[in-house]
């Protein structure tokens, strides 16, 4: 049986042991485990994918959609993610995925790199403003978008405010496509983004930066893998081009989108766990210089991504070694329309860890947290199914958990009750001497 | 002897962001004219390196391919600040390239040992402050 929980994530509840690998690596601290099994709070996931990576009993899965659900469609175009290109051994030209594709049942290819490129021209744009506040946090890897929303409220304003390249390339492929087939109508055409990561599908279903996603459905890496290599395989002369560059291949990995801004003011952090305390640091204004900041949820950029066929750092070196004679960009923005590129829906702070509405309330149940997390034991063991001893407590403050849960605490109960009991059976059968 | 066939490309200095297209025109050229592909491939990383330094070091310049019946001559020529010292520029690892670019992939100082590498003759004719004019011949 498979239950739908929430978001991209799909947790297969009989392979599900109810062990702790997710637990304890959740950066949001959203999963628990309830009854034997993982359950994720909907409102604090932020589709890192992390619990998906950890899980040793493959319980946890990626919900994506698949080609075959798109076929009442009159146009079919797929947008391949810049990691697609690592995925393949000897590869060192990048038309051979292009027709690679088209063979494979889409209509059009439209390159998210060849966005990319176009994303990276107007952040170069962007930065030269002086009324935004520096340094800008790079929007588009969704995860980092959500974890800034519900853990980061203060750095919100620094997020480039410019839509993700999946995004750019569903509108401009749509365009393009129109333009190209008049008899098409918006509603024939539809975008499928061939994903590296799960973070993704949830963008899609909840996008961030824009009311409705022109995504129309997001397909996995190493779902269509195998027929692409097969369909590759067969291609002697390639007869579609690539329209990627440089830039738009770099984008894959971490460092590419700020390698594109040609400015070396800049950090670039993967993982979702360096991520967190890179963010932590920005909030305490410790970066003093620094224009862009590049991060990344998946360990190594979107080539770390749970839906990808390769190692991620394999395809990292791949790529750099196929970028090696490529032009720096081969793609720009035709009218330098960058205004059309912007975010049109503000990303809001998203109180999840609130304790309370209430400010004294909150100041309370805060000073009930610290009393019960002080008679826990602070190993963190992740037994009673919360990550640490101090998310039970706040747990049991929500009131979504008992002291009982803590199973240290309650063998300390029982000894003290099977000695209590002793005492009182000894003193039956060994009544106290009368002094009289 | 009828006249060989020239390629023309202008190798726009102003905008470092469209480096490198011109080799892509000349692949696409030298494959419609149906070269070998390991040919076309040391025309196009040879003319790539040129391209490159030139948009780098000399604000663009001229690029042209010249086809003759048993070989293919590439011409860059710039109106940049000469190279100083030829036998350097032409050291593996050597790199005046400036930082921002460097991570991209740029300024290993591979350019010219590599142009070298991937033809068969190289001429460098550079004047300080007037500019510099490579020649490359890939035999075909």
């Amino acid at each position: 049986m498979t239950e739908k929980i929430n978001h991209s994530v799909l947790l297969d509840v009989d392979k599900c042991k109810g062990c702790t690998y997710c637990l304890k690596r959740c950066p949001t601290e959203a999963i628990r485990i309830r009854n034997g099994h993982a359950v994720i709070r909907a409102e604090r996931c932020i589709d890192c994918g992390e619990c998906i990576r950890v899980c040793p009993h493959q319980a946890k899965t990626a919900d994506f959609d698949r080609l075959e659900d798109f076929k009442d469609y009159k146009w079919k175009i797929a947008l391949p993610a810049p990691a697609l290109y690592g995925q393949f051994d000897r590869l060192d030209d990048l038309d051979y995925v292009v027709s690679g594709l088209l063979e494979c049942g889409f209509d059009d290819v439209f390159e998210v790199a060849r966005a990319a490129e176009i994303v990276s021209e107007c952040t170069r744009e962007y930065l030269k403003r002086d009324d935004i506040p520096k340094p800008v946090i790079s929007s588009a890897c969704p995860s980092v978008v959500r974890l800034i929303s519900v853990r980061f409220p203060y750095l919100l304003d620094n997020v480039l405010p410019i839509l993700p390249p999946v995004e750019v390339a569903a509108r401009m492929a749509k365009e393009e496509a129109m333009k190209k087939h008049p008899e098409l109508k918006e509603e024939d055409i539809c975008a499928l983004f061939i994903s590296p990561c799960p973070a993704k599908v949830s963008y899609v279903r909840n996008p961030l930066g824009t009311e409705k996603s022109k995504v129309d459905g997001v397909l996995a890496i190493r779902d269509i893998y195998f027929k692409l290599v097969s369909a590759m395989n067969k291609i002697q002369f390639p007869e579609s081009d690539s329209k990627t560059g440089r830039i738009g291949v770099s984008w894959a990995g971490t460092g590419g989108e700020s390698s594109a801004l040609l400015n070396d003011k800049y950090l670039a952090a993967d993982g979702i766990e360096n991520v967190i305390k890179v963010l932590d640091e920005i909030e305490k204004e410790n970066f003093a210089g620094l224009e862009f900041i590049e991060l990344n949820s998946c360990n190594g950029g979107c080539v770390g991504g749970a839906l990808n066929v390769e190692n991620p750092y394999i395809a990292r070196a791949r790529l750099h070694i196929m970028r090696r004679y490529l032009p720096v960009t081969k793609t720009k923005s035709e009218n330098s329309d960058t205004d059309s590129l912007l975010w049109d829906a503000e990303v809001e702070y998203n109180p999840v860890l609130k304790l309370d509405s209430d400010r004294a309330e909150a100041m309370r149940k805060m000073q009930k947290i610290q009393t019960i997390t002080k008679c826990f034991p602070q190993i963190d063991c992740g037994s009673c199914g919360a990550p640490t001893c101090a998310a039970l407590a706040e747990d049991i403050v929500r009131g979504e958990a008992h002291e009982d849960d803590c199973i240290i605490e309650m063998r300390r109960q029982i000894h003290s009750i099977y000695d209590h009991l002793g005492k009182i059976v000894h003193e039956t059968y060994n009544p106290p001497e009368d002094k009289e | 002897m009828s006249t060989p066939l020239k390629l023309h490309y202008d190798v726009n200095g102003e905008d470092f962001t469209s480096a490198g297209n011109a080799s892509v025109q000349a692949k696409k050229a030298l494959r419609q004219l149906g070269y070998d592909p390991d040919i076309i491939r040391r025309v196009a990383i040879a003319m790539y390196e040129g391209e490159i330094n030139m948009v780098i070091h000399a604000d663009g310049g001229d690029a042209d391919i010249i086809v003759y019946p048993d070989y293919i001559e590439i011409v860059l020529a710039d109106k940049g600040p000469g190279i100083p010292d030829v036998s350097k520029a032409m050291q593996e690892g050597f790199s005046t390239a400036p930082d921002n670019i460097r991570s991209l992939g740029f300024g290993a100082g591979m350019g010219l040992p590599n142009m070298k590498k991937h033809t068969d003759d190289m001429k460098i004719d550079t004047v300080i402050g007037e500019g510099t004019t490579i020649t490359m011949r890939v035999n075909t």
